[in-house]
């Protein structure tokens, strides 16, 4: 029986060099749910994000402290495999990067870097993610175009296909929609709704209303520490927190 | 995972030892240079290779300043050609054109870069030395000709480095510079030229040393008699066409001279690297 | 004498662009003259016939034979070198003592002239290693001579890669190796093509490094001991010696040509990748 806690992020801190981006991290997220995390520039969202599928070591003189478990499991143990870790949580980026290839490589290309090799199953397989993402409808007749012709909002639902693709246990996504209009920023949240029955999701967003629209729960982060988490109704109704309030009403950001 | 950290550690290692394929080259070829020529700079000893007047193999006679000089005042000859017209191009292109220009005149430029050097020599041979025969005398084969020659081959050097070192100053410079009501050359008399004196200087001994090692062209037009010459119009040889003329027959000590000659050289173009790795390293801080 | 400052920048002007104009004139200058006189030469005889009375009369065909397996040989030989210093440097190490050695080592290569290189082939390959004068001994010289021209512009190829490519890669769960072979080099193939290219191009034109290791033979190569005359070499020869004027000129116009080929695909595809990643 899988536990309620997905991940579980204890006393956890983060080092670039000497300068400490995170201070003492608690926090845990729950299976299948999405959890928003807003606050102002520098506050340490996206190093959050980015120290749960550990790539914040591609950065020289990168060191944590504390514990942050997965599936009960820490990750920063040194027998963990990064390359599985990093398919089990995929990351989508804020700037969409596609590779320059076409569509179905991009979405076939996990799976192939991860060693699959039958045809007709990765075939099934691209397919099936970017029905996932809405993305088939728009796409089918030209699989083999190259991935940098689609609009911005395609783009990015392309990588989300992508990661889907690896099947993994969470979505990671780093202020997804910040380059897109607001059709292709509505149709990718809705893809996210349909999404957390399998998946879940932990968003990272500067705009606090997207946060308020989707997020079942959500984190408040400043200058590197969580100062609040909560439901997300609670949060924007109701914060505990006179900081949290101020950010959410604009007062600062 | 402890499989994929070791092949990762694998794949690091392999890398490093083919990085190090240059380094390993440059060492190789400084030890077999100095292998073979050393022991007759011993023998004879460095200061009557240096300084010694006579170049004569058959008669144990190693003198090497004749073509010391040559080098030298070919060398020079080459710069006083390229770097005013290699220099002028550069400021042209880079202050006083517009940028479609400079897009179809660079590749230009670099086309020269691609022509052998036995091509050059091959127009000097036929065009350029009977030319200074016929206005000015002497056999034609001279170091006018070398120099002239060797000028036209280090321009795409000297041209492309100035444009480069010119075209990375902020643009700032320039903009503080015409608001103050200056000129456009004024600024780049005055501004420009000075703050990118570090990447010409580096342009100009990279010239310098391409013009030292050039060999072929040299051959073809400079006349390879042995001797100091006492005006441009004599004939004169280089010490890389020393080493070319002679590398075909030569055995024994003399074969050994020749690589001495190599050292010479070697060192020479050592010092001219450090010298513009310096003055370029100097622009970069 | 005290000039307006705008009538000095005339002057200046004019004087620059005059220089230009004579440089470029130079250039255009060699190429007509080379080609004029070279072009009635070439015709398909003498691209396929094999040179006679020691070049005098026939063809060239030897030659094109011995110029295109030294350059391929070279080619082969330096680009997996030039290419894996270019990932060690970008890719697996930061800038410290190590890498500066390694630049260092590069550049002075690059600086050393081709004679040296003769004399270091000529000890090396033909003598010490007995490959004597041979298509081996020519190759591995030129090999070491274009090593540093593919490591530079491997480097800066690979540097022009965008690094959200490789973050990508990495959140795909993709090993380094994977992600530089997978997603890096492919992206930086144009750039690396034009090193191999500008490679091609100076081994094309060498002399002073292939005659004294390759040799000067006028046969047809028939394996990589033997010695074989490169069109360079061929030109060298027929002009010095004044052998044959005419085949002087169209064995020229045939580098000339090949030069000329070669900067522009160079230049088309520098132009392409630059337009992909703007």
């Amino acid at each position: 029986m899988l536990e309620e806690t997905a991940i579980r992020v204890r006393n956890f801190s983060h080092y670039f060099g000497s300068t400490q981006i995170l201070k003492d991290i608690n926090l845990e997220v729950q299976r299948n749910e999405i959890l928003g995390i807003i606050g102002p520039a520098r506050s340490g969202k996206s190093t959050f994000l980015r120290s749960l599928n550990r790539l914040n070591e591609l950065v020289p003189d990168s060191r944590v402290e504390g514990t942050l478990e997965i599936e009960g499991r820490d990750i920063y143990a040194p027998e963990t495999n990064v390359v599985e870790l990093r398919r089990k949580l995929g990351m989508v980026f804020a700037i969409p990067v596609p590779l320059p290839r076409s569509i179905y490589e991009n979405v076939a290309f996990g799976p192939r870097m991860a060693g699959f090799k039958n045809k007709n199953k990765l075939e099934e397989l691209v397919v099936n993610c970017l029905k996932q993402t809405s993305l088939w409808e728009e796409v089918k007749d030209r699989l083999d175009s190259s991935a940098l012709k689609l609009s911005g909002g395609q783009q990015q639902r392309l990588c989300i296909a992508r990661i889907l693709a690896l099947k993994p246990d969470f979505i990671l996504l780093d202020e997804p929609c910040s380059g897109l209009d607001p059709i292709s920023t509505a149709k990718i949240e809705e893809s996210l709704r349909q999404l957390k029955k399998d998946y879940t999701i932990i968003l990272v967003t500067n705009n606090t209303k997207q946060a308020a629209r989707v997020a079942d729960r959500t984190a408040f982060f400043l200058n590197g520490e969580l100062i609040e988490l909560g439901r997300t109704d609670n949060i924007f109704t109701a914060p505990k927190d006179q900081r949290t309030g101020d950010y959410i009403s604009g007062r600062f950001g | 995972m402890k499989n994929l950290q070791r092949n990762e550690k694998l794949v690091q290692i392999s890398l490093l030892a083919v990085a190090f394929s240059a380094v390993s080259i440059l060492a190789i070829i400084t030890v077999f240079i100095f292998e073979e020529g050393s022991p007759i700079l011993f023998k004879h000893g460095i200061k009557n290779f240096l300084l010694g007047l006579n170049w004569y193999p058959t008669e144990q006679s190693f003198g090497l300043l004749p073509m010391i000089i040559g080098s030298l005042f070919v060398t020079l000859g080459a710069l006083v050609i390229g770097v005013p017209f290699g220099l002028g191009c550069a400021i042209f292109l880079t202050e006083f054109s517009s940028r479609r220009l400079r897009q179809i005149i660079k590749p230009i430029i670099e086309l020269l870069a691609g022509i052998p050097s036995v091509v050059y020599g091959f127009m000097g041979v036929i065009i350029l030395v009977p030319f200074i025969r016929k206005t000015l005398g002497g056999p034609g084969l001279s170091v006018l000709a070398a120099s002239f020659v060797l000028g036209i081959m280090i321009l795409p050097t000297i041209i492309s480095i100035s444009i480069d070192s010119l075209q990375a100053l902020p643009p700032s410079y320039r903009e503080g510079s015409i608001a103050l009501g200056a000129t456009r050359w004024q600024t780049t008399k005055m501004v420009l030229l000075p703050a990118a004196r570090s990447g010409i200087i580096a342009s100009i001994i990279l010239g310098m040393g391409r013009a030292i090692g050039e060999t072929m062209a040299v051959i073809m037009i400079a006349g390879n008699a042995a001797s100091i010459p006492r005006s441009i119009l004599d004939p004169v040889r280089t010490l890389t066409s020393n080493i070319a003329l002679e590398m075909g027959y030569a055995s024994g000590e003399h074969r050994q001279a020749l690589f001495a000659t190599g050292i010479i050289l070697f060192i020479i173009i050592m010092i001219l690297n450090w010298i513009a790795n310096i003055t370029s390293a100097r622009r970069k801080a | 004498m005290h000039l307006d400052p705008r009538a000095e920048q005339k002057i200046v002007q004019t004087i620059l662009w005059l220089f230009t104009l004579m440089t470029i004139s130079v250039l255009f200058f060699i190429i007509v003259f080379i080609l004029k006189n070279g072009l009635p030469v070439l015709n398909i005889p003498f691209l396929t016939a094999n040179p006679q009375d020691m070049g005098k009369s026939g063809g060239i065909f030897s030659t094109i034979v011995g110029t295109l397996a030294l350059t391929i040989l070279a080619i082969l030989i330096a680009t997996p070198f030039g290419v894996g210093t270019a990932i060690y440097l970008t890719e697996y190490t930061r800038e410290n003592r190590v890498t500066r050695v390694i630049r260092f080592g590069s550049e002075c290569l690059a600086g050393i002239p081709s004679i040296i290189f003769g004399l270091f082939g000529f000890i090396l390959f033909v003598n010490k290693l007995k490959f004597g004068w041979s298509i081996l001994s020519g190759s591995l010289t030129l090999a070491f001579m274009i090593l540093p021209t593919i490591i530079r512009t491997s480097e800066e190829a690979i540097k022009a890669v965008p690094r959200s490519f490789s973050d990508v890669s990495y959140s795909l769960g993709s090993t380094k190796w994977q992600m530089v072979t997978r997603v890096v080099l492919p992206s930086a193939i144009p750039g690396i093509v034009t090193g191999i290219i500008l490679g091609v191009g100076r081994s094309i034109g060498e002399t002073a490094a292939v005659i004294f290791t390759a040799g000067s033979a006028l046969r047809i190569p028939t394996s990589l001991f033997s010695s074989s005359r490169t069109m360079a070499v061929h030109f060298f020869i027929l002009a010095r010696e004044g052998i044959s004027m005419p085949n002087a000129f169209g064995t020229a116009a045939v580098l000339v040509i090949a030069i000329l080929i070669i900067n522009i695909v160079t230049y088309r595809i520098m132009h392409r990748f630059i337009r992909k990643y703007r």
